[in-house]
């Protein structure tokens, strides 16, 4: 790994996990991207942006909390029948061809683009109780 | 509780197959009525579970790089300090929609690329 691959990974890292915080997000939408500029496979970066996911899902339920915006049960049913799901995932993911994979995953950001802009253009539920 | 359930499900399939956590917001907003700021803090809670189940489905098959997840994952849990900071007193369609445009160019480069 190379001086200027550690510095790279280090401010993607950073603006990641600026924009997760900002949208509540675990940042791996930003960390695949990111590995796979880096020259990780598909595969290996779905894999190690779910490692790097816990560090800052970690640091935002603690900030969170204090805002009183978690709420603890609905999190705790979620990410446990999340579980079950998880090996179905990982499945698929080697299985299929790393190419198919990445556009899949260019496309889910196009998705996601999608749904941002459409949720940005309605009403917002639950910011005006928050002041 | 059935909803919950579901969303936690399809977070779990999509979430390890690409790696990433944040449709949990879309579906808590959509599925489970939550407002926007209770979904995204609720969906890192649920994310945490996730990615971990994940990173061992992964690990067992040699696919989790830790030097990569380090460089990457330390420097944005301290960022996410200030981010969440900020959410409180940014909200704004602006902002949204810039991001949108930073996930367009990224997705059309995976996709062409």
């Amino acid at each position: 790994m190379s001086l200027q691959t550690i510095l790279l990974a280090v401010a993607l890292g950073a603006a990641a996990g600026i924009l997760s915080g900002l949208f509540g997000v675990g940042g791996g939408i930003l960390f695949v991207p990111t590995l796979v500029a880096l020259g990780l496979g598909q595969v290996e970066a779905a894999a190690t942006s779910l490692l790097a996911i816990v560090p800052t899902a970690a640091v935002g339920v603690w900030r969170q909390t204090r805002f009183g915006n978690l709420r603890v049960r609905p999190a705790l049913v979620v990410g446990v029948s999340s579980i079950a799901g998880v090996e179905a995932g990982v499945q698929i993911a080697i299985r299929i061809d790393e190419s198919v994979l990445r556009r899949l995953f260019g496309v889910l950001l196009l998705v996601v683009a999608a749904q941002l802009v459409w949720r940005s253009t309605r009403p917002l539920r639950g910011y005006a109780d928050v002041s | 509780m059935a909803r919950l359930i579901a969303v936690g499900l399809t977070a779990g399939v999509f979430g390890a197959l690409f790696g990433v956590g944040g449709g949990i917001v879309t579906l808590l907003v959509l599925l489970v009525h939550f407002s926007t700021r209770e979904a995204a803090a609720t969906s890192l809670g649920a994310i945490g579970i996730t990615a971990l189940a994940g990173v061992t489905a992964y690990a067992i098959r040699g696919e989790v790089r830790v030097g990569y997840a380090l460089l990457v994952g330390v420097p944005a849990a301290a960022a996410a300090f200030a981010g969440a900071g900020l959410q409180r007193r940014l909200s704004g369609p602006v902002l949204t929609l810039a991001f949108a445009a930073l996930l367009v160019c990224i997705g059309v480069w995976l996709i062409v690329g």
